[in-house]
């Protein structure tokens, strides 16, 4: 891997910016970012948790009585689903790591389709709320007395939603780098984008992993 | 000296202990960042002096600081800052813990008034008598935004906070008469929402809440009608002036014939306005009630539709007094009433 | 004026980055160049500074008069709003990391551009959208809040506060993104030869400031939104009639806010380490104690956040450890202002107008910065919190310390980026101006504070009136102040003097390539042999471009 720019004197590899070095020198810096990218995503998800936690706190009863009330076997399979996803995305990562990009495209529509998968359930989850009037603020229609029931589903359609919003990018930015993929836009010595697309998703995965303890179980 | 200190940094008058213990603090903080101030602006204008550039090519040696340097630049203003804090912070606790005889009043902050209750009911708007020398506690809420209950000569500071009671207490020692502000941004008249603390000798004030108790008393006996929050016994107009006063009209519509956020009330009864939308109209009972229950229906021109909707603040015969009242101003010799300009004027004792 | 020495060569650089590729507005639009993007934003941070300079004087214009004078309260609460959102968000935040960073750290570091060209544009135009929600909100309206938005106020009241909150929200992930490519870059581009300890000061300040950027934005960013999403369909997460604690908003905004005013000063400071040693050609005392402290600051920054509290009814338990981390706070600014001073030391200090600016800033910042010590002290804040006293205190930092940097900056940078000098006559006059007019505006409002006046007052009682008609006047002067450096640096653009690769005999790196920098920043790159702040060799190598071979080991001299 490391030969490759001496290996090929004829020109830079087309991915390589005209400010970098090396391949190598971008691939750091692309990982770097990636990571720094993360830490904002994961920070913008803190504000929430906290937010949860502190009402959490101050609504102890209410809190987890509206928690019981949730699908607690739905979270647990898309916990599940979610996991697996990650599994294929990174068997997908090694693939391309070894030049079998094609390979690495199915795992990556794989993964999509566990994506869909989770969000089918989460819609499902959605409607339930939906016709028992289980609605954020004002149009919380609950049987919870008093502002806790009203609050936990703010916070829950909040974190959750916000959740399914990464999701959903997660979804795209596997189809475009698994479609790149396909192509055969990766090789075993370039293959950045699609660690960095994976660690995206693994991102998503791990929030998920915070959120579900956090709001289906007490 | 401490006089002295005070006038220079522009200090209002120290009617407690407490604040002339912050003050303390203030002036050691103060000299020593003015010392310490010059000592670095001395050593720069030296630096300057002495160093100018003398020749375009002119070298200078590395200088590099020792582990001396770096133990005095960090130890020095460090002991002085734990040590300021040291003085400060119990100053600070000390305001959490009031005594346990102090006397409680409650105190209410909404969009743009303060409210002031004592125990057994009395209770007072924009004014707050306290008696001089005794302990006092406050329980301060709000009952819309965040306001702060802010007295400068007190050095005194609480947030109303809507939905929970926070704590504050003071000991003033001085009789007087201070300014209290509203300290935390809360809309439109945020700057209006003043209120005047009265510290009264400690005698006065036990015969003033007497008498106070005994007025109410004496009310709730007279008429108990349920539903009727208004004191009996005085005149309908009377009770109209109490009414828009506790509901705040006044924060917003005058009685003397100035314009304020809104049109003054003097004069108004009969009076032919006209609208925003071009219109004329006769400002009779029906279209003074209108304009307290729905205010954005009729706006009057020139004037911002701010005022807002007092639909199921008021009741009935309170409604009924507010226009009784704005009647009685009809008759523009009548009424002069207080002035309510954003200067600032002592309340009259009543 | 012949600020060139003669020993340079190339005195105005014929193919630069203000001419390569191209010259029409289209390729300044399209450019990934971190140059013109760097310009692109000064241009657009200025424009943003005479807006809220506009509000400023609107300000100071109402309170010449206790009562009404050009306004009603209404006006007056969404003025200083604005003034506050507009000088916060769009001038004060990205003003030096998002201009003058973008100019100059990759050439301090030696690399040709960032590591992300294309995000850094898009920080540019998310930074124009933001910019544009926000003026459109103001437009229609306007929000009348306070750049605080403390809530239930800023959830109830009927102006336009959800435009402001999505601009203030889309300028974060500007703020991000600027702050992710200059960590990645200081990481990962340094040219060989620069290592940690060569590294200018410059970049180790902005490198402290993009990791505040980055850990606190996003969650000013989810609070915003937040308060957003409860203005429009009060779902109460911070409403107390739906169960909602507003004290934790305050919280949650603090958290970033506090860092943020970070976020002002680092940069400032970034500019000042420079300044002082270039024009006391000497190297800076300390190196190690005053690159560290920038991230003590940004460390210990994150933890003070409750001081903004004090009377909020929070218990003396937590009040007790934000103040005193306040204090912990100040240690590091006060290790950075004694080793500007002692960088003084046998020196050979040639005063010219950046220099006037640091001594400007150096005491404009122990004064602003010694009474953020005094609010820290708990008691005295009590009477103090939301007076003018506090206003002071800040505009001592941020205009007194922060815009002061910027025109130090602006003048030092000034024959880098364009490659002319300005006119030293005027600037002295207009720094007389600005330093004489600061004193007069701000002095006042401490003693306002002190009486106890409280802010976002539209109106006052009488008493205050003296103070605050001498407050006017003196923004007036720094009005003036400001409008001649705008009037001498665009003359400058077009008849100054040219500057030659180096004019000031500095060491910095940036002074290694000619003046306007060439499109990759350099056409030969140095081998970086000398630390960036290194005098005691002089006047062995005149400051011209040193052709040397990359990647050459360096020296292990430093400082
Ligand atoms: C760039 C902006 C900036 C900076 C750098 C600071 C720096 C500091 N600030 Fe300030 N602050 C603001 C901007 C800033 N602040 C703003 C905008 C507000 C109001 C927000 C609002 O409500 O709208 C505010 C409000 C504010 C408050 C709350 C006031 C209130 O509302 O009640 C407090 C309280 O503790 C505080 C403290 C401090 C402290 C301790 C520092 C320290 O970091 C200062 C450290 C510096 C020094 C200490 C100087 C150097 C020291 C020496 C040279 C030592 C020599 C001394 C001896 C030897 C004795 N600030
Ligand atoms: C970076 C931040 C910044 C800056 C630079 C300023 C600059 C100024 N500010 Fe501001 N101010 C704030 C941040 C800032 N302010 C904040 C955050 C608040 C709190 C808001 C709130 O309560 O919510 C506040 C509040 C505030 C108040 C209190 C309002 C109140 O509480 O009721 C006042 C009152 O005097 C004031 C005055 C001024 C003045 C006179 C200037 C002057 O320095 C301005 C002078 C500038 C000009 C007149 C513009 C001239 C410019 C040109 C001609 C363009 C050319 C320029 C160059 C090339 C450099 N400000
Ligand atoms: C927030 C400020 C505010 C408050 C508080 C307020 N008003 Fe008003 N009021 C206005 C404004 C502004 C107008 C003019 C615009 C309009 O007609 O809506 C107005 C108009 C009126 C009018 C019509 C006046 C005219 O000249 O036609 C009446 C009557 C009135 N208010 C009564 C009251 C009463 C009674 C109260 C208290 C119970 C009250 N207002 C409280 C702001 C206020
Ligand atoms: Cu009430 Cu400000
Ligand atoms: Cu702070």
């Amino acid at each position: 891997m490391a030969d490759h720019a001496a290996a090929a004197p004829g020109g830079p590899h087309a991915a390589l910016a005209h400010h970098f070095e090396s391949l190598e020198k971008q691939g750091q810096a692309q990982r770097l970012g990636m990571w720094l990218f993360l830490a904002t995503e994961i920070l913008l998800f803190t504000a929430l948790f906290a937010a949860y936690g502190v009402y959490r706190y101050l609504y102890t009863g209410a809190f987890a009585e509206a928690s019981r009330g949730l699908a607690t076997w739905m979270g647990g399979v898309n916990t599940f689903v979610l996991v697996t996803s990650s599994l294929t995305v990174a068997l997908g990562l090694d693939a391309a790591r070894q030049g079998r990009t094609r390979r690495t495209a199915g795992l990556f529509f794989l993964s999509i389709g566990l994506g869909l998968v989770f969000m089918t359930l989460k819609a499902v989850e959605y409607r339930h709320h939906f016709l028992l009037g289980e609605l954020p603020g004002p149009s919380y229609r609950g049987h919870i007395p008093g502002s806790g029931g009203s609050l936990f589903f703010s916070l829950y359609f909040l974190i959750t939603g916000l959740h399914a919003f990464h999701v959903l990018a997660g979804m795209t930015v596997l189809g475009v780098i698994g479609v790149k993929a396909w192509r055969g836009a990766y090789s075993a010595e370039y293959h950045v984008p699609v660690e960095l697309a994976g660690l995206y998703w693994h991102l998503v995965d791990l929030i998920w992993i915070f959120v579900f303890p956090l709001i289906y179980l007490q | 000296m401490n006089d002295l200190l005070r006038r220079l940094l522009d200090l209002p008058e120290q009617a407690s202990q407490h604040a002339r213990d912050v003050d303390g603090l203030h002036y050691f903080i103060v000299l020593t960042t003015l010392l310490v101030g010059l000592a670095i602006f001395a050593t720069t204008i030296w630096f300057l002096v002495r160093f100018q550039r003398r020749g375009e090519g002119e070298a200078t040696p590395e200088v590099q600081p020792t582990r001396w340097h770096e133990a005095v630049f960090i130890g020095v203003p460090l002991a002085f800052f734990l040590l300021w804090f040291a003085i400060g912070f119990p100053q600070y606790v000390d305001l959490t813990r009031p005594p346990p005889d102090a006397m409680d009043v409650f105190v209410q902050g909404k969009q743009w008034m303060w409210k002031f209750a004592y125990a057994g009911g009395p209770s007072s708007l924009d004014v707050l008598r306290v008696p001089a020398g005794r302990p006092v506690r406050l329980l301060i809420t709000s009952r819309d935004v965040i306001h702060s209950f802010f007295v400068p000569a007190l050095r005194l500071k609480q947030d109303a906070l809507p939905g929970r009671y926070t704590e504050t207490w003071f000991n003033a020692d001085r009789p007087g008469r201070y300014q209290i502000f509203c300290a935390e941004y809360c809309g439109l008249s945020h700057s209006g929402m003043l209120a005047e603390l009265v510290v009264m000798p400690a005698s006065d004030f036990d015969d003033w809440l007497a008498t106070q108790r005994r007025g109410l008393t004496r009310a709730q006996d007279g008429a108990p009608t349920p539903g009727e929050a208004l004191l009996p016994g005085t005149s309908l107009v009377e009770q109209g002036r109490t009414v828009a006063a506790e509901q705040g009209c006044f924060k917003c519509h005058s009685v003397d014939g100035s314009r304020h956020i809104g049109p003054t009330f003097l004069g108004l009864y009969r009076r032919h306005e006209r609208l925003s939308t071009g219109e004329l109209v006769t400002a009779d009972e029906a279209y003074i009630t209108r304009s307290m229950m729905d205010p954005a229906a009729q706006v009057v021109a020139d004037y911002q539709n701010v005022m807002p909707s007092f639909q199921g603040r008021m009741t009935p015969p309170e409604v009924a007094a507010v226009v009784e009242f704005v009647k009685s101003l009809a008759n523009p010799a009548e009424q002069p009433g207080p002035s309510e300009g954003p200067a600032y004027e002592p309340i009259p004792s009543k | 004026m012949s600020p060139s020495p003669a020993s340079s060569p190339p005195v105005y650089a014929v193919r630069n980055y203000l001419n390569t590729p191209a010259t029409g507005l289209r390729s300044w639009l399209t450019t990934r160049d971190h140059k013109r993007i760097g310009v692109m934003f000064l241009v657009a941070v200025t424009v943003a500074f005479a807006v809220g300079g506009f509000f400023a004087m609107l300000i100071r214009v109402e309170h010449l008069t206790p009562g009404p004078t050009i306004m009603d309260a209404m006006t007056y609460n969404r003025v200083f709003t604005l003034h506050g959102v507009v000088m916060i968000f769009l001038f004060m935040i990205p003003a030096i990391p998002s201009g003058f960073g973008n100019f100059l750290l990759p050439i301090m570091v030696g690399a040709k551009d960032v590591a992300f060209p294309r995000l850094n544009l898009l920080s540019f135009y998310l930074y124009l959208l933001g910019a544009g929600i926000a003026l459109w909100g103001m437009i229609h309206g306007g929000a009348d809040t306070g750049w605080t938005f403390y809530t239930p106020y800023s959830t109830t009241t009927s102006s336009k506060v959800v435009p402001i909150l999505l601009g203030a929200f889309v300028l974060g992930f500007s703020s991000i993104l600027t702050g992710l490519n200059f960590i990645v870059t200081t990481h990962t581009l340094r040219a060989p030869g620069i290592t940690w300890t060569k590294l200018p000061l410059f970049v180790w300040s902005i490198y402290a400031t993009s990791v505040i950027q980055i850990l606190a934005t996003p969650v000013l960013g989810m609070t915003l939104l937040l308060v957003a999403i409860e203005h429009a369909f009060g779902w109460g997460i911070f409403d107390p009639a739906r169960g909602g604690d507003p004290v934790l908003f305050q919280h949650f905004f603090w958290f970033y806010s506090h860092p943020a005013v970070y976020i002002m000063i680092l940069p400032a400071m970034a500019v000042i380490s420079e300044v002082v040693c270039a024009f006391s050609r000497k190297n800076i005392f300390g190196y190690k104690a005053v690159a560290y402290s920038s991230l003590g600051i940004a460390f210990v920054g994150f933890f003070t956040w409750g001081h903004h509290l004090f009377t909020s009814g929070q218990s003396p338990y937590d009040a007790g450890i934000f103040g005193a981390l306040s204090m912990f706070v100040g240690i590091f600014t006060a290790i950075k202002v004694f080793n500007w001073v002692a960088t003084m030391y046998k020196g050979s200090i040639d005063f010219k107008t950046p220099f006037i600016y640091f001594l400007g800033f150096l005491f404009f910042l122990f004064f602003g910065g010694m009474t953020g010590i005094a609010l820290a002290t708990v008691s005295l804040d009590i009477h103090w919190q939301d007076t003018y006293f506090v206003v002071a205190h800040f505009h001592f930092i941020m205009v007194g310390s922060t815009m002061m940097a910027f025109l130090a900056a602006l003048h030092y940078w000034w024959p880098k980026m364009t490659g002319r000098m300005y006119s030293e006559r005027w600037a002295l006059v207009a720094a007389v101006f600005i330093i004489l007019g600061f004193v007069f505006t701000f002095l006042p409002q401490f003693l306002l504070g002190n009486e106890g006046m409280p802010r976002r007052y539209f109106s006052y009682p009488e008493r205050y009136w003296a103070l605050n008609v001498a407050s006017t006047a003196g923004a007036s002067v720094l009005a003036i102040g400001f409008t001649i450096v705008l009037g001498y640096i665009l003359v400058a653009l077009r008849y100054g003097a040219v500057a030659g690769p180096n004019p000031w005999g500095s060491r910095g790196y940036e002074w290694l390539t000619p003046s306007p920098p060439p499109l990759e920043n350099f056409d030969v790159l140095p081998a970086f042999e000398r630390g960036p702040h290194q005098y005691h060799d002089l006047p062995a190598a005149p400051p011209t471009p040193a052709p040397g071979p990359a990647g050459e080991a360096a020296g292990a001299s430093h400082g």
